[in-house]
């Protein structure tokens, strides 16, 4: 499997990426030039400078230094979203894969029910109706997003139960346990990597947009969303502003969107390794 | 060793008269077999008679609606000890290899999964190397397929891992359904012979499914036929000719005729 990893260019780079973009995020505090939450009104819109290097927005912060503050909440909170929608999808696909029967029956009549509302409007809804916080914002996430999963690995238990080397594992009496861990779960994994890393990405901008509307992260904690939020006030006046944050939403989430395909070749192994 | 006693199996049917209805179409009726230690016993018909279907009731993953497998006087379906008996002592080989093993693993690991169940048996590690050279020396591979992923091994090749792997389990009777039908006219041969020498060797009692007589006339003690669910003939392979079954007749002729022209 590594060698497979090291292979693949488009893994190591993506993963890298997101990886280095996560390290900068831990360590913010050793590595942002400035506090990212002082103001400094004399010396607003500083351009690209030796002590700024990404320059000062409307408040005359270091706005490298809320970049780099910034990844914690943006990539942290999109990691709980997924983390959550995986456990809780997870969890119902495979009741409802595993015990067939009513079990089954209910979890996924609900699941339909929940794939027939537009997910963003749902979001809002949600967020409207806990009120605006951050953690309501996750909740609204993973309360959208779980049945897509549930469905999906319901799906690749019920592909997966009755094939032969499955069969062969309950008739000479393999544990349960390893029959799920080593035989359902990696073949279900492939198909869920590749979701997970797209969704991972689609969970960042819907972060990103709820803090942009102001449902999300609240000011002045730098957030990607929320930066952008800031700047689009001073959009003529000082449009560099909106430029770092974009790009760095932009970058994030490809490398989430490249990683996923690359997961999806390494995974499969099927895939001749060049 | 293994006993079937009036086994009775039905499926949902797909159409339905009514909706939500439970017809329920009967796929094997009132099956009874007795299976000797040692012995060969090989289970003919043709398709969609219900073979598997009967494998599968006999290695304990389908309940049958009336009737009962015995492992050694055991009652499999009705008891835990029965069933975990039949666990330890049955191990099966299946007609799609491609299915058979796992993708995602190597040839070692699909061997692994036997050993421990033999481990599980004996209540300790085996935990030696050797194991897995020894069992690609039975099956007449040797250890440079060990770290080889199934779909980079021939049909054959990899049959003959799914057989390592049935007898890694050390089990006393081995299920094989239709295990060699889709392999090459050269390959059976070289499987069946295998599996002779296999049956000498760890003394081990085979059932044998399968849709092709002259397999069973190579390899079996007795022959069952199987036709719609309902066994029509049960006898000694030596006296098949007696047959007074059609479909056992019709499979007969059929031979001959071809090994007439074979000889013409
Ligand atoms: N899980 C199932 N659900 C419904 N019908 C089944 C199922 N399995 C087998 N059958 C039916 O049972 C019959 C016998 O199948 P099978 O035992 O696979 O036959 P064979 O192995 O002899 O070709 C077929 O008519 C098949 O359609
Ligand atoms: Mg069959």
């Amino acid at each position: 499997m590594a060698a497979r990893f090291l292979h693949n260019k488009t893994a190591v780079a993506t993963v890298t990426i997101v990886l280095v973009i996560a390290i900068i995020g831990i360590f913010a505090p050793f590595i942002a030039p400035n506090d990212p939450f002082k103001a400094d009104i004399m010396n607003k819109y500083a351009p690209y400078s030796a002590q700024y290097p990404l320059g000062t927005d409307n408040l005359g912060r270091c706005i490298l230094s809320r970049l780099i503050y910034g990844i914690r909440p943006t990539l942290g909170l999109a990691v709980l979203t997924m983390l959550g929608t995986l456990g809780l999808g997870g969890l119902m696909g495979l009741l409802a894969g595993y015990f067939r029967g009513m079990t089954e029956e209910i979890i996924m009549r609900v699941v339909d029910v929940m794939l027939s509302f537009p997910s963003q409007i749902m979001v809002f809804a949600v967020v409207a109706l806990l009120g605006i916080n951050v953690q309501n914002v996750i909740l609204a996430n993973v309360f959208i997003k779980w049945a897509w999963y549930a469905r999906m690995i319901r799906t690749g238990v019920m592909q997966y139960r009755d094939k032969n080397f499955i069969q062969f594992s309950r008739c000479i009496g393999t544990p349960e346990r390893f029959i799920l861990i080593r035989h359902l779960m990696p073949s279900i994994a492939s198909d869920l990597v590749v979701l997970a890393s797209l969704d991972i990405g689609w969970a960042i901008i819907n972060i990103s947009t709820l803090s942009f509307l102001g449902l999300g992260v609240q000011a002045p904690t730098p957030e990607w969303g929320a930066m952008l939020n800031e700047a689009k006030n001073v959009l003529t006046s000082n449009p560099t502003q909106m430029i770092a944050p974009g790009i760095a939403i932009v970058v994030l989430v490809s490398a989430f969107n490249l990683m996923g395909d690359a997961l999806r070749d390494i995974l499969d192994p099927k895939e001749v390794n060049a | 060793m293994l006993e079937v006693k009036n086994v009775d199996v039905s499926f949902r049917s797909e159409r339905q008269t009514r909706i939500f209805g439970t017809d329920r179409t009967q796929v094997l009726h009132d099956i009874s077999i007795k299976v000797d230690k040692g012995s060969c016993l090989g289970i003919l018909g043709e398709s969609g008679s219900g073979k598997s279907t009967l494998g599968r009731v006999m290695c304990g993953l389908l309940k049958p609606d009336r009737g009962e497998v015995y492992i050694q006087g055991k009652p499999v379906y009705e008891s835990r000890a029965g069933k975990k008996q039949l666990q330890q002592s049955l191990s099966i080989v299946f007609q799609d290899y491609t299915t058979s093993a796992n993708p995602r693993f190597r040839v070692r690991d699909i061997l692994k999964e036997g050993i421990m169940a033999y481990e599980r048996k004996l209540g300790k590690k085996v935990g030696q190397e050797t194991e897995y050279e020894d069992l690609l020396k039975t099956v007449g591979l040797d250890s440079s397929f060990l770290m080889r992923y199934p779909h980079e091994l021939s049909g054959g090749q990899l049959q003959r891992i799914c057989i390592a792997r049935a007898v890694a389990c050390r089990p006393e009777i081995i299920l094989f359904d239709e295990a060699i039908s889709s392999l090459d006219a050269h390959t059976q041969v070289q499987v069946m012979d295998l599996l002779k020498e296999l049956k000498e060797k760890l003394s081990l009692t085979y059932i044998f499914i399968t849709h092709d007589l002259t397999s069973v006339t190579y390899i079996c003690d007795n022959v069952m036929f199987l036709y719609k669910g309902r066994i029509t003939e049960y006898l000694p392979v030596s006296r098949i000719s007696e047959s007074k079954d059609t479909y056992a007749k019709q499979l007969l002729n059929s031979i001959i005729v071809y090994e007439d022209e074979m000889t013409a």
